[in-house]
């Protein structure tokens, strides 16, 4: 045997249960009782983990590892540190890189770097337009044979709907979806922060929830109409979710991701105009929140991803309107997630099931659950730790997150991939 | 003295008291201005820097007047001047000048929060003369102090803002700080100009022309940003004229003593049409020269702070 975790509380999507996890060659070989005899089992490392939970090790769908082009920002290295100290063993990485992913060469690089370093499965989204310019589709065939997982054109949304309607015909030729970052960039030219009370307040230009919503029903209706899978990225607001439950009810193929930021900071956190708090979509309101929870609880969102964004300190602490979009996230997830399970918001199955199972299903991955012949991915969490969340833990190049310097509870003591630990915190 | 402040970015915090405070103390300034010799040594050997980021004649000049009336040194640059044109950050160019000793610096910015960012950077003490689309907080202060010279009293007093609202950062102090003062503000312009949620201004939001000034003690008509590109938000300046703008036409709904104000430069015929520009009821020229002592007023109440701090005085 390779590994033996002894005394494990297991959580999967679907129920929380007893026993020790027995994993041999990356796979779950079994999974035996607490009152099974393992005194004679021999295996290379023992773990006890009843101090512990234990997870499926999670997939993020969306993060920026900046690689190549922004190594300064973080690259496919820190990437994979961050990721693995924070419980990720897949990560599937955006495509506004430079050059841009829109080829099988940008897309071998990343695949071969993360490979050679070896904590992540790192799946990359190939743009869907070329130089994401939303003008011609690239050559998706040949990217998904490269080792492309989906197409993208994140952060800069498609606009001409002509386009994004074959962009979504030709994805779902080969079977694979289109990944949207919903936004009428006409309707948030030059927005900051969420249209509303606190854009009234602060005089910061508003991005109001219709440019994201507007988009939103646009895309789930090409997905109806070119029968293809649309995957709408950072849900943000109450309407948003309102379409697209309208949209699962006719049977679009739909999947829809929300941030664990979204769900913990509201636009009320700009009256101080921290620009930490500076992301796109932007943050919200309480309503909106609350509908997020509900989207979460009721299956209209099915996942929860990072939109893990590095930006270095200068291009955030300046002038917030010259200030960049985007927070890192990968390493707070799992404290961020504990702390709704604590409030009462969400429980734990809550989290396997969307920062893992929903995931692994989307993506057709053998992972995403503790079961006999599945992938030994997983994540050992000590719930009760707290520490102070600064430079000693962060493995991402920058700290670019209000949550830099505050206090977190809950942490990844081991991630394992493949029955490899990855990572272990001490 | 109640004003405890390191700067002066934002009416949104100001009590009732600091507000008349800095009202009173410029009553006295305003003496000084009309002096044979108009200087006091008040600020003598404090150095005062007025780091404009986007253009402006009368606000910078004003301030400068201001420095100058209390003996302080003054310095002034602009960003076509500055080194940000070579691409050094603002906060660097700031604390470049704050290290050659400044005192006080004067700042404005085309970025709404971007004072507040250098104030919370320096140790400099800080005076906000515009960020962006957010505060004009000298401009509240001496529109005020206007308001009160002509009318006597400020509680009770029905303002009407009309204009571009929602880009205006005029109207954001003002309104801040006459919700301190229990005056009744009302609010009018074209909905393109209106935040998209008002409710955080607590100003009733008048349907036409004639509803906003009808009960009106002041007018204030803001300026329509002709660099700004308000292609989308208006049709044209002649029709913005027509529906918007204070002439023949709507100025039969004005009260008789109401006063007109404009935080300049005024737009004539467009906002502002000059029989009313230069009427006796507009008080426009008494906002420019009462701007001289709110603004001294402001520099000094910042000035002695440090003295008092320090404990020479208390």
């Amino acid at each position: 045997m390779d590994l033996l975790l002894k005394n494990c509380t297991i959580i999967n999507y679907n129920g929380q249960s007893n026993g020790h996890i027995v994993i041999n060659k990356g796979l779950i070989e079994d999974i035996l009782q607490n009152n099974d005899n393992i005194d004679n089992i021999y295996a290379s490392k023992i773990i006890d983990c009843s101090k512990f939970i234990v997870m499926p090790a999670l997939i993020d769908m969306h993060v920026h590892f900046r690689d190549p082009g922004f190594e300064y920002k973080e690259d496919i290295i820190s990437g994979s540190y961050a990721a693995v100290a924070g419980g990720y063993t897949t990560c599937l990485c955006m495509g506004n890189t430079n050059p841009a992913a829109d080829n099988t060469t940008t897309i071998r690089y990343m695949i071969d770097k993360a490979e050679k370093i070896g904590l992540i499965d790192l799946l990359p989204y190939g743009c869907v337009t070329i130089n994401r310019a939303g003008e011609h589709i690239v050559e998706m065939g040949d990217m998904l044979n490269a080792g492309a997982i989906a197409f993208s054109d994140d952060g800069s949304p498609i606009m001409n709907s002509e386009v994004m309607r074959r962009a979504l015909e030709y994805a779902s030729t080969f079977n694979t979806f289109i990944a949207t970052h919903s936004e009428d960039s006409n309707l948030s030219a030059n927005g900051q922060i969420n249209e509303g009370i606190v854009s009234t307040i602060t005089g910061l230009k508003g991005i109001p929830a219709a440019a994201e919503e507007s988009i939103i029903a646009r895309d789930v209706l090409l997905a109806d109409l070119a029968t293809a899978h649309v995957h709408i990225c950072h849900v943000s607001t109450h309407n948003a979710v309102e379409l697209i439950k309208w949209a699962k009810s006719k049977r679009i193929n739909v999947t829809a991701e929300v941030t664990p930021h979204h769900l913990i900071f509201s636009e009320d956190n700009l009256l101080t105009y921290d620009s930490n708090f500076k992301v796109n979509p932007p943050l919200r309101t309480q309503r909106d929140i609350k509908a997020l929870f509900d989207a979460i609880k009721d299956g209209t969102v099915d996942v929860i991803s990072t939109d893990h964004a590095p930006h270095n300190i200068d291009e955030k602490h300046i002038e917030f309107e010259n200030a960049a979009f985007g927070m890192i996230g990968l390493q707070s997830t799992i404290p961020v997630l504990l702390q709704f399970v604590e409030e009462g918001k969400i429980n734990l199955k809550d989290i396997v099931k969307l920062t893992s199972y929903n995931p692994s299903k989307i993506l057709n991955l053998q992972k995403g659950k503790i079961e006999k012949n599945y992938r030994a991915d997983l994540v050992i969490v000590d719930k009760e730790m707290t520490y102070i969340y600064d430079e000693n833990i962060i493995k991402s190049k920058n700290y670019n997150t209000p949550l830099f310097r505050k206090t977190l509870k809950g942490i990844p003591v081991y991630t394992i991939k493949e029955g490899k630990i990855v990572y272990s915190l001490k | 003295m109640l004003f405890k402040y390191k700067d002066f970015i934002s009416t949104i915090n100001l009590s009732k008291e600091e507000i008349f405070e800095i009202l009173d103390t410029a009553k006295h300034m305003k003496e000084i201005n009309k002096r044979e010799v108009k200087k006091v040594p008040t600020l003598k050997g404090k150095t005062i820097s007025t780091a404009f980021f986007e253009p402006s004649t009368r606000t910078r000049t004003s301030f400068e007047i201001a420095a100058k009336r209390l003996s302080a040194d003054t310095v002034s640059f602009t960003s076509t001047t500055s080194s940000t044109t070579k691409g050094e950050t603002l906060l660097d160019t700031i604390k470049n000048i704050e290290n050659m000793h400044t005192d006080i610096f004067v700042i404005r910015h085309k970025c709404s929060g971007a004072v507040k960012f250098v104030a919370d950077n320096v140790k400099a003490h800080i005076v906000n003369a515009g960020d962006g689309t957010n505060e004009h907080p000298t401009q509240a202060m001496l529109d005020l102090f206007t308001i009160r010279e002509h009318k006597n009293t400020l509680t009770g007093l029905n303002v009407a803002i009309i204009g571009d609202i929602d880009h205006s950062r005029v109207a954001r102090s003002n309104i801040w700080a006459m919700q301190k003062l229990g005056i009744n503000v009302i609010l009018y312009g074209p909905k393109t100009m209106l935040p998209s949620d008002t409710t955080p201004l607590k100003c009733h939001i008048a349907k036409n022309f004639k509803e906003a000034v009808t009960e009106a003690d002041v007018v204030m008509m803001l300026r329509i940003q002709l660099e700004r590109q308000n292609k989308i938000l208006i049709p044209s300046l002649r029709e913005y004229a027509m529906y918007f703008g204070l002439n023949k036409t709507s100025a039969k709904y004005l009260k008789k003593d109401a006063i007109i104000m404009h935080p300049g430069p005024i737009n004539r015929g467009v906002e502002l049409s000059t029989e009313y520009a230069d009427c006796d009821r507009s008080v426009i020229l008494n906002q420019v020269e009462n701007g001289i002592a709110v603004r001294m007023a402001i520099l000094y109440l910042l000035g002695m702070q440090k003295r008092r701090t320090d404990g020479s005085s208390t």
